[in-house]
C-alpha cells in the first residue's frame, strides 16, 4: 500500500500523484494520513485505484471521481462526491450538506447521516445513506437512485425529474411534485442490488418509493396561455 | 462566507489555555474571510464593571479618559492591549462613561461591557489580530471568534464581529439578514441604539432585547427563529452561556464537537483538529432551526 501523509506532503502533490495514475497502474491501494478536514481531497481521480482516507475531510472530497474507490474513515464535509462520474465513494461517518450533488454515475455510500440537500440535482448517481438525510434532499434530481435507511427531512424530492427515491423510515414532508409510487418487481430487484453493494442491512420490502408526479416539468397544453 | 469558532469549557483545567485554543481555531478559519477578525473571551466574572474600549488614538485616549473619570470620582484602572484597553471599575458607572465617550472622546468606541467579557477586534487577518492582542495568553471559561468576509457593511473595526449589545453578551454571525433594516427601526422605537449599519449587530441587539425582557438565551434564540429573516449561523455568548442557532435553510456551515472537557463550534471540522481528545469527541452538524445552548 502506498501511503501519503498530509502532514509531510502538500494537498496539491497528493492530488497530482493520485490523478496521474494510469489505467493499468500496479499501485492500486493508497492511504492518506492526517487529512485534518482538508478541502478537495482525492478529487478528479480517473483510475481503478482505492484511496482510504484515515480521518475526516472538508469540502468536496472525491469530487468528479471516475473509476476510483474512495473510502473516508471519518466524516465528510460539504459536497462530497460532487459530480461523480463512476466508481465508489464510501463515508464511514456522516456526510455534510449536498453529498453526491449533480453526480452522473457511480455509487456513494454514507454509513452515518447525510445532512441537507443530499443528492441535489443528481443525474444518474446511486446514493445509499444508512441513517437519516436532511431537508431538500434530491431537489431537482434528474436520474439515478437515492436510498435512505433512516428518515428523510422536509421537502424530499422537490421539483423532481426522473430520479427514484426509496426511504425506509419516515418522510417529514414531500416537496412539490414528489409523490409516493408503488413498488414493482423491478424496484425490489434494483433496491436489493443497491443494498447489497452498499453493505446495508435492510430488506427491500421495508421501503417506500417516491418519484415525480410529472406535473411540474412536463409541458401541458392546458397551460399554453401561461407561457 | 465568514468563519466562526466557539469554545465552551467544562473542565477547569483547560481554562488557562482557552485563548490559545480559540486563537488556533480562528487562524485555521482564515480562508473563510480575510477582512477583519475578532474574539470575545469570558474570564472569571469579577464584581464591579469591566469595559473594553477601542481607540484610533490609543497613545493618548486611554490616559485622558482615566484622568477624566478619576476627576469625576470614578476611580478605575486599565490595561492596554494595542488599540484596545480593558478598564475596570469597582463601582459601575456605565451611564456616565457612555456620556463621556459621546461628549469628549470621538475616537473611542465601546467594544463590550460586563463582569466577564472582553472583546478584541480589528481589520486584518486572524493571525495578525490574535497576535496584536495576545489572545493566545488569555485564560477564560468560554469564548467566540469570527473572521469576516464583508457583505452587508463596510470593512471597519466596528463592522467586525463579535457584536456586543448588552452586558456580557456577544454574537458572531455567518450569513446575511434580509429584514435587518425593518427590525432595526422596530428596536430603535424601544430605545435601542446602534453603532453600525451592520445586519449582525441587529441580531445581537434583538437577542439582548429579548433577554432584557426576561428570556434566557435559549428562549431568546427560539424567538429569533420567528423574527429574524435571512441566512444565519449564529454563535452567541453570555456571562455563563453559549448558544448556537442556524436558520431553517441552513446553507451556512456549522459543526459541533463535544467531549467531557468542552463544547466546540466551528464553521468547518478543520477548526477542531488541534483540540485535545478530538479523535474521540462526539461530532455532529447542528440541525436547522434548532436551538443549542449550554449554561454553567
Amino acid at each position: 500500500m502506498q501511503t501519503i501523509d498530509l502532514s509531510q506532503e502538500s494537498l496539491r502533490d497528493l492530488n497530482k500523484t493520485l490523478q496521474s495514475q494510469p489505467p493499468d497502474t500496479n499501485q492500486t491501494a493508497w492511504e492518506v494520513l492526517n487529512p485534518k478536514g482538508s478541502h478537495a481531497l482525492a478529487v478528479g481521480l480517473d483510475a481503478p485505484i482505492t484511496v482510504t482516507v484515515r480521518g475526516s475531510t472538508g469540502y468536496y472530497c472525491a469530487g468528479m471521481n471516475k473509476q476510483a474507490t474512495v473510502i473516508v474513515e471519518g466524516n465528510a464535509g460539504p459536497g462530497v462526491a460532487e459530480n461523480m462520474m463512476s466508481g465508489t465513494v464510501v463515508i464511514e461517518g456522516d456526510a455534510s450538506q449536498y453529498a453526491g450533488a449533480t453526480g452522473r454515475g457511480g455509487l456513494l455510500v454514507v454509513k452515518g447521516k447525510a445532512s441537507s440537500r443530499c443528492g441535489i440535482s443528481m443525474k444518474g448517481i446511486d446514493i445509499v445513506v444508512h441513517q437519516d438525510i436532511g431537508h431538500m434532499s434530491a431537489f431537482m434530481a434528474q436520474k439515478g437512485n437515492l436510498v435512505v435507511l433512516g428518515d428523510a427531512g422536509d421537502a424530499l424530492g422537490d421539483s423532481l425529474y426522473e430520479a427514484q427515491i426509496f426511504v425506509r423510515g419516515a418522510v417529514k414532508s414531500l416537496g412539490a411534485d414528489c409523490i409516493e409510487k408503488e413498488m414493482r418487481a423491478e424496484h425490489f430487484s434494483l433496491l436489493s442490488d443497491l443494498l447489497e453493494k452498499a453493505g446495508a442491512d435492510a430488506r427491500p420490502d421495508e421501503f417506500r418509493r417516491y418519484g415525480s408526479a410529472r406535473k411540474l416539468y412536463t409541458f401541458d397544453i392546458d397551460n399554453a396561455d401561461a407561457y | 462566507m465568514c468563519g466562526i469558532v466557539g469554545l465552551f469549557l467544562k473542565d477547569q483545567a483547560l481554562e488557562p489555555r482557552l485563548g490559545a485554543m480559540l486563537a488556533d481555531m480562528l487562524v485555521t478559519m482564515s480562508d473563510r474571510g480575510p477582512d477583519s477578525a475578532g474574539i470575545a473571551v469570558y474570564g472569571s466574572a469579577e464584581p464591579g464593571l469591566k469595559v473594553t474600549l477601542q481607540s484610533t488614538a490609543p497613545e493618548t485616549d486611554f490616559d485622558a479618559l482615566k484622568a477624566a473619570l478619576t476627576a469625576e470620582g470614578h476611580p478605575c484602572d486599565f490595561t492596554r492591549k494595542d488599540t484596545h484597553a480593558i478598564f475596570s471599575f469597582e463601582t459601575p458607572c456605565l451611564d456616565r462613561l457612555r456620556e463621556l465617550l459621546a461628549g469628549g472622546f470621538p475616537s473611542l468606541t465601546l467594544m463590550s461591557q460586563g463582569e466577564a467579557i472582553e472583546i478584541f477586534k480589528e481589520v486584518g487577518l486572524p493571525r495578525d489580530v490574535v497576535a496584536r492582542f495576545g489572545i493566545g495568553e488569555m485564560a477564560g471559561t468560554h469564548g467566540v471568534g469570527h473572521t469576516r468576509l464583508a457583505t452587508e457593511s463596510a470593512v471597519t473595526t466596528n463592522g467586525a464581529h463579535p457584536f456586543s449589545t448588552g452586558a456580557d453578551q456577544c454574537l458572531v454571525h455567518n450569513g446575511s439578514l434580509s429584514n435587518h433594516n425593518n427590525l432595526r427601526r422596530t428596536l430603535a422605537r424601544d430605545g435601542i441604539t446602534f453603532e453600525t449599519e451592520n445586519d449582525s449587530e441587529v441580531a445581537a441587539a434583538y437577542l439582548t432585547h429579548k433577554m432584557q425582557a426576561g428570556a434566557n438565551l435559549g428562549a431568546a434564540l427560539e424567538a429569533g427563529l420567528d423574527d429574524l429573516d435571512g441566512f444565519y449561523t449564529f454563535v452567541v455568548g453570555t456571562k455563563d452561556g453559549f448558544g448556537v442557532l442556524r436558520d431553517p435553510i441552513a446553507c451556512k456551515p456549522a459543526v459541533l464537537a463535544e467531549t467531557e472537557q468542552y463544547v466546540a463550534f466551528g464553521s468547518e471540522y478543520r477548526a477542531f483538529v488541534g483540540l485535545p481528545g478530538i479523535d474521540t469527541a462526539r461530532i455532529w452538524e447542528p440541525e436547522p432551526a434548532t436551538v443549542y445552548f449550554w449554561e454553567r
